[in-house]
């Protein structure tokens, strides 16, 4: 009852507030009809009657000032007088276009940029999502079937990403519309990724155990009576079941590192002393390969926050992997530097190989499980393909980062960033 | 499409070529993925809708088809508009001829059976996924017009011949290591050149595309294509 008691207030000063623009007209109008009646010398409510009808049709509201006034009226209602629809857009985080009813593109906001690229005001959006679920949420909306609609796209390439897609109509009669995009890609890889990592794994396991059913079935057979055939033969089984001892413990390492994901590391740890001890415990296997790891430590005590035994394993695995892999370059270097720059204060120590180096389509991939640049090579070094997954894990664990530069044939840098705090 | 004519359908009519041509394009991309995804995880069901959906591809190319000559009829289009009818027909015509592509990969599913050896179709589904990137971004500078772009088309070209001729020995290593692995890797290997194919088409679009922006031919330095009518035996290339 208030609204509509509001509404006929507001109606009512309208009407005044048209009469009043068109005072001079008006009055130039009344003015010429009793100028005719006095001339013309017809009767009083001949004038009369025009100037009640021509009161009137002033009244009326013109089409022209309709439509905007009501906009108005209903912004000024919601109190967002200064609240611009782009400022609103740039303000979620989330991909969003406003599009017309032609599909074509008003605005993106900047996530949309980011996610899509190739946008622009004036595109036509059914030109750049193409995928015939998205053409039939367009056409839905647009020829005004549905008010709004969800689907979920799949963009493949070039690297999957899923989201949910939500369109609807903006305001009324505004002829605008919006696509709002949620991403959901990384639930989808996270499942991906544990459906790949038991098929991954069990490979992993059933190439040595191949390999020992294979000569275990020589020995029974044609090798029966064969001493040297015998020995050369428990040799590589021998190797084979050490592979899946050392896969057995990577893996169970990496599943116990999982269940504690965000178990946040309290005590101190000296990484002075914890590198030491990681390089001379390594020192047999550089010197086996012909190696030399150099030291090049700031001064002063270095400690951070974390776990020693943890800790320690990050460095023996990216040392291990720069005695395995950097041979051909006679040396490595171990360095730990102090990073001051702003809240990122920490420390950084970089374990550097002069080795045949990582070549660009390999670095970001080289942490996950399994991935090995060149598996021949990789199965020779008895590399299991956890290790830096192992360290990224431990890292995660901390708070901290590994970044890893490289250059085929310069060798390659491993730089893991641990938060003084 | 800067400009606007006066006769407003007119526009309306160029637009609703371009606006097919877009959704026949996201068609027959979903079409190639399905069938390349229904032949590595052996989905009998996939590879029949896809065999089916290819009706969606042609009916578009029927429908541009006859829009187009009504356009040239009713509007006598000259310079840009033309070459945008003209381009829309070709354009029409690859993407028609790529539904094909795909829907033969998807009728092979049934013969190869899935029981061979994960790295062939790791190497098929590479070489999918390449001419898929393929496919998408020239449709995407379709979209955009920003031709300038378009050199990646050579590049990726190039790439997607080079893990074609790999594939090609690596299937004949198969066929002669044992003879019962014929009938599947023949099949693998029309995949494969059907894939190829699909890349080839992209590269016509592309040209078509430069062709409709510019008015000029796309400079003719085309790749010279993949090596396998080199190859005699695994591991060796006539140069």
């Amino acid at each position: 009852m208030v609204d509509t008691g509001a509404e006929r207030k507001g109606a009512m000063e309208a009407i005044v507030a048209r009469l009043r623009r068109r005072r001079w007209v008006l009055a130039a109008a009344v003015v010429a009809i009793f100028a005719v009646h006095a001339f013309g010398g017809i009767s009083i409510y001949v004038p009369l009657l025009a100037v009640v009808a021509l009161v009137a049709a002033s009244a009326l509201p013109a089409d022209a000032e309709r439509q905007p006034a009501d906009v108005t009226a209903a912004i000024e209602a919601g109190g967002l007088q200064r609240l611009s629809g782009e400022y609103l857009a740039a303000a979620v985080a989330d991909p969003l276009i406003i599009f017309d009813h032609a599909a074509i593109i008003v605005h993106a906001n900047a996530a949309a940029f980011a996610a899509f690229g190739g946008l622009a005001p004036g595109m036509s959006l059914s030109l750049k999502f193409r995928a015939p679920e998205m053409q039939a949420l367009l056409d839905g909306i647009v020829s005004g079937d549905v008010a709004s609609d969800v689907v979920d796209y799949t963009e493949k390439l070039p690297v999957e990403r899923t989201y949910r897609v939500s369109a609807s109509s903006v305001g009324h009669a505004t002829d605008l519309y919006v696509l709002v995009f949620k991403d959901q890609s990384e639930a989808r890889r996270i499942d991906r990724m544990r459906a790949d990592f038991i098929a991954n794994a069990s490979h992993e396991l059933r190439t040595p155990l191949a390999s020992i059913a294979g000569f275990i079935e020589t020995l029974r057979g044609p090798a029966r009576n064969d001493p040297a055939a015998r020995d050369q033969f428990l040799q590589i089984m021998q190797n084979q079941t050490g592979r899946m001892a050392r896969l057995i413990d990577d893996l169970l390492s990496l599943s116990r590192l999982e269940m504690k994901p965000y178990l946040r590391p309290g005590t101190e740890v000296d990484l002075r002393q914890t590198i030491d001890s990681v390089i001379d415990s390594l020192g047999p296997l550089a010197s086996e390969n012909g190696l030399v790891i150099e030291r090049d430590f700031i001064d002063g005590p270095i400690s951070v926050p974390g776990d020693r035994d943890e800790l320690f394993q990050v460095f023996e695995n990216l040392l291990e992997n720069a005695c395995k892999y950097g041979q051909s370059g006679g040396h490595v270097t171990v360095s730990i530097a102090r990073s001051e720059d702003g809240p990122d204060a920490g420390i950084d120590v970089t374990i550097r190989d002069y080795g045949p180096g990582i070549a660009e389509e390999h670095i970001p991939r080289i942490t996950e499980r399994f991935y090995r640049v060149d598996v021949e090579n990789s199965r020779s070094q008895k590399g299991t393909g956890l290790g830096l997954s192992i360290v990224k894990h431990i890292l995660t664990r901390h708070n901290a980062r590994l970044s890893i530069k490289s250059e085929v044939g310069k060798g390659a840098a491993f730089t893991v960033h641990l938060p003084a705090h | 499409m800067q400009s606007v004519h006066i006769v407003s359908a007119y526009d309306e009519e160029l637009k609703f070529l371009s606006k097919r041509i877009a959704a026949m394009g996201g068609h027959a991309e979903r079409m190639v993925e399905q069938a390349v995804a229904a032949m590595v995880n052996a989905d009998q069901g996939l590879a029949q809708k896809v065999i089916q959906d290819d009706i969606v591809l042609d009916e578009g190319q029927r429908e541009i088809d006859d829009k187009a000559i009504v356009i040239i009829a009713r509007r006598q289009p000259m310079a840009t508009d033309l070459r945008e009818i003209v381009g829309a027909i070709r354009i029409s015509a690859d993407i028609e001829r790529v539904g094909d592509l795909g829907k033969n990969v998807a009728k092979r599913v049934a013969a190869v059976d899935g029981r061979q050896p994960n790295s062939l179709f790791r190497g098929l589904e590479a070489l999918a996924n390449l001419a898929l990137t393929q496919l998408k971004e020239v449709l995407d500078v379709y979209a955009s017009r920003s031709v300038e772009k378009i050199g990646f088309v050579r590049d990726r070209d190039d790439q997607i011949d080079a893990m074609y001729t790999s594939l090609f020995r690596e299937l004949l290593t198969y066929m002669m290591e044992d003879p019962r692995n014929i009938t599947p890797c023949t099949h693998l290997l029309f995949c494969a050149k059907n894939i190829e194919r699909i890349g080839d088409h992209a590269t016509n679009i592309a040209e078509t595309i430069y062709y409709i922006v510019t008015g000029d031919q796309m400079p003719a330095d085309r790749p010279k294509g993949d090596k396998t009518d080199q190859v005699v035996s695994p591991g060796t290339v006539i140069d």
